[in-house]
């Protein structure tokens, strides 16, 4: 999951009632699961809404190629490093739907780009710690994929046309990216005694941050009530962190790993894992900024922006020389 | 000679393919736009995969029980065969794209003669690399031509990026003992003879980028014989190998 604390509204659900008629046949139309599409009317709220999550989405995949990035060039055999490419270009692809997504919004890529180098926009907090050995190229794959596969398979039924098509192809190639993340994981814990030693502490570290990557608890997050009307928020964050612990645990358990929670225990009688919340002063530090890789990941994205803007000049300056030569031979 | 020349052969066509991905490999979510990120990965990627053909079958032709990882992680400098322009630095986007340029003008023309290769494994490979490859030539020189043809700024990097590269293009066709032997066997071209169709590509496409090649025959050289690789070379493999090396009994 990749959007974490996306602003709405903050005034509450409106009730049909209280709509006036634009809105409330917005809303039906939504009620009875109809796409929203670019030339639709919408209420300007679920339209910056919208920006912002699909925005904070898609910096995420751009940011996120970072820590996989660091590994590429170490990728201890030919097949891991092209598997790690490839990931990482289906990484920038999902940028790239995303941000074609909310351009239809009326947002353009290079004003988003800015948004996220100037902090008005957000990227998802997972992307803030770093990946220290070979296993975490695991542990992402397993664990961050995988969490965001729970969020996304979802929001493939999401009311705005655009995302909703962006994010059935984007899910199409996570499974196959958490899929490798996991054989990555089999590998490290069935080998030598440093591999295993890798892969535990690997969950060790990527374990309450893939917690964290469904936001805060459901009575703390104040944003929501109407994005869950709107459908543009499937689940609520509880939902989705449990069905993420219940799925992982037996996983975990199969690597021969140890979750690090000692009050991770089956419940019975909820039919769930009982587990330990992340520490979520943990968790607003980073979003303020103050996580272990925030100010190299951001730097990163600056300097690729400030480094090569003579490039983007250049590329435009000679398609407009191109199109002049056009028209004139017209 | 010391070493089997086909063997010779396929390591200077995989170590190419090898290190120019590792290069690539660097731009990861640096890239100037995501197009590019997108390219450039997809560019490594490729050219692993034709490193794991090219380094594959060598391990076979040598017969030792090396395979292609084994070949591209546990060997040091001096048994590296590519050439010295794919181990030049990245410098700025500029230069990058001009040694993909060069590199891939050069590619094209050796993937076609050696799709007539009279040892079919070698032709096979080729066949398979050259769609890749021709694509990966079409877009590399349809950015030159762009940044060429942009602005003052990027043609002068462009210019640049041309000026300090061009030197390193010469050992792609200089003939050696190597290179005498697989052209008797059919196996491969001599490397003197795809020159002239290397200018012929090239030539155009930097009058379109409005940038002018440099006068000089001179052409720096080590790389392919493994002679006298550059200083780069040596920071680019203890990062590549590294955790083979390291933990030389685990399984990846």
């Amino acid at each position: 999951m990749y959007a974490q604390m996306v602003k709405s509204t903050g005034t509450g659900v409106k009730s049909l009632d209280e709509m006036d008629p634009r809105e409330r046949a917005f809303q039906e139309r939504i009620d009875a699961g109809e796409k929203i599409e670019p030339k639709d009317w919408m209420p300007e709220e679920y339209r910056k809404t919208l920006i912002r999550q699909i925005g904070q989405h898609a910096h995420s995949e751009i940011v996120g190629q970072l820590p996989e990035g660091n590994w590429i060039t170490r990728a201890p055999t030919l097949e891991r490093k092209a598997i790690l490419l490839a990931k990482v270009q289906d990484e920038a692809g999902h940028g790239l739907y995303l941000y074609c997504a909310a351009e239809t919004l009326g947002v353009s890529r290079d004003e988003m780009t800015r948004m996220l180098l100037d902090g008005r926009m957000k990227y998802s907090s997972i992307f803030n710690y770093p990946t220290l050995t070979w296993a975490d190229m695991g542990a992402v794959g397993w664990l961050v994929d995988g969490a965001a596969i729970m969020n996304q398979v979802p929001l493939q039924r999401t009311s705005y046309g655009p995302y909703s098509r962006a994010m059935i192809r984007i899910c199409k190639e996570e499974s196959f990216h958490q899929r490798q993340g996991f054989d990555i994981m089999m590998k490290m814990a069935n080998g030598t005694a440093a591999q295993k030693k890798m892969a535990q502490d690997a969950l060790n570290r990527f374990w309450y941050p893939a917690l964290m990557m469904f936001g805060p608890s459901d009575k703390d997050s104040v944003h929501s009530a109407q994005s869950m009307a709107w459908k543009i928020k499937m689940n609520t964050n509880d939902e989705l962190r449990q069905k993420f612990v219940d799925q992982t645990v037996p996983q975990a358990e199969y690597l021969g790993l140890t979750v690090p929670d000692d009050k991770l225990a089956w419940n019975e009688e909820r039919g769930h894992y009982d587990f330990s919340e992340p520490d979520w002063d943990e968790f607003y530090d980073v979003l303020k900024g103050n996580g272990p890789c925030n100010r190299e990941r951001l730097a990163a994205r600056q300097k690729a922006w400030d480094d090569n803007q003579w490039v983007r000049d250049g590329l435009l300056a000679h398609a407009q020389k191109r199109e002049a030569m056009k028209v004139a031979a017209e | 000679m010391a070493a089997d020349p086909l063997f010779e052969l396929l390591l200077r066509m995989g170590d190419n393919t090898l290190i120019l991905a590792q290069r690539l490999s660097q731009w990861c979510g640096h890239g100037p736009t995501l197009e590019e990120d997108i390219a450039l990965a997809n560019i490594a990627l490729d050219l692993t995969g034709h490193t794991q053909l090219w380094l594959g079958l060598a391990g076979e032709v040598e017969g030792a029980g090396r395979d292609a990882d084994g070949l591209a992680f546990h060997r040091d400098v001096w048994d590296f065969r590519n050439t010295l322009l794919v181990e030049q630095p990245n410098g700025d986007f500029g230069q990058t794209i001009m040694r993909q340029y060069l590199f891939d003008a050069w590619h094209v023309l050796q993937l076609e003669a050696l799709r007539e290769s009279s040892n079919p494994q070698v032709a096979e490979i080729a066949e398979k690399a050259i769609k890749e490859v021709s694509y990966h030539q079409e877009r590399s020189s349809e950015t030159v031509i762009g940044l060429g043809d942009g602005t003052e700024e990027s043609h002068a990097r462009m210019q640049a990026a041309l000026d300090l590269l061009l030197p390193y293009v010469g050992e792609f066709f200089a003939n050696d003992a190597v290179d005498e032997i697989m052209k008797e066997a059919g196996i491969a071209p001599l490397p003197d003879s795809l020159r002239s169709a290397f200018d012929e590509q090239i030539t155009p496409v930097m009058q379109a980028a409005t940038l002018t090649v440099p006068d000089t025959d001179f052409a720096h050289s080590g790389g392919k014989s493994g002679r006298q690789h550059s200083e780069h070379l040596g920071h680019i493999l203890p990062q590549m190998q590294w955790l083979q090396r390291a933990y030389p009994d685990a399984s990846w």
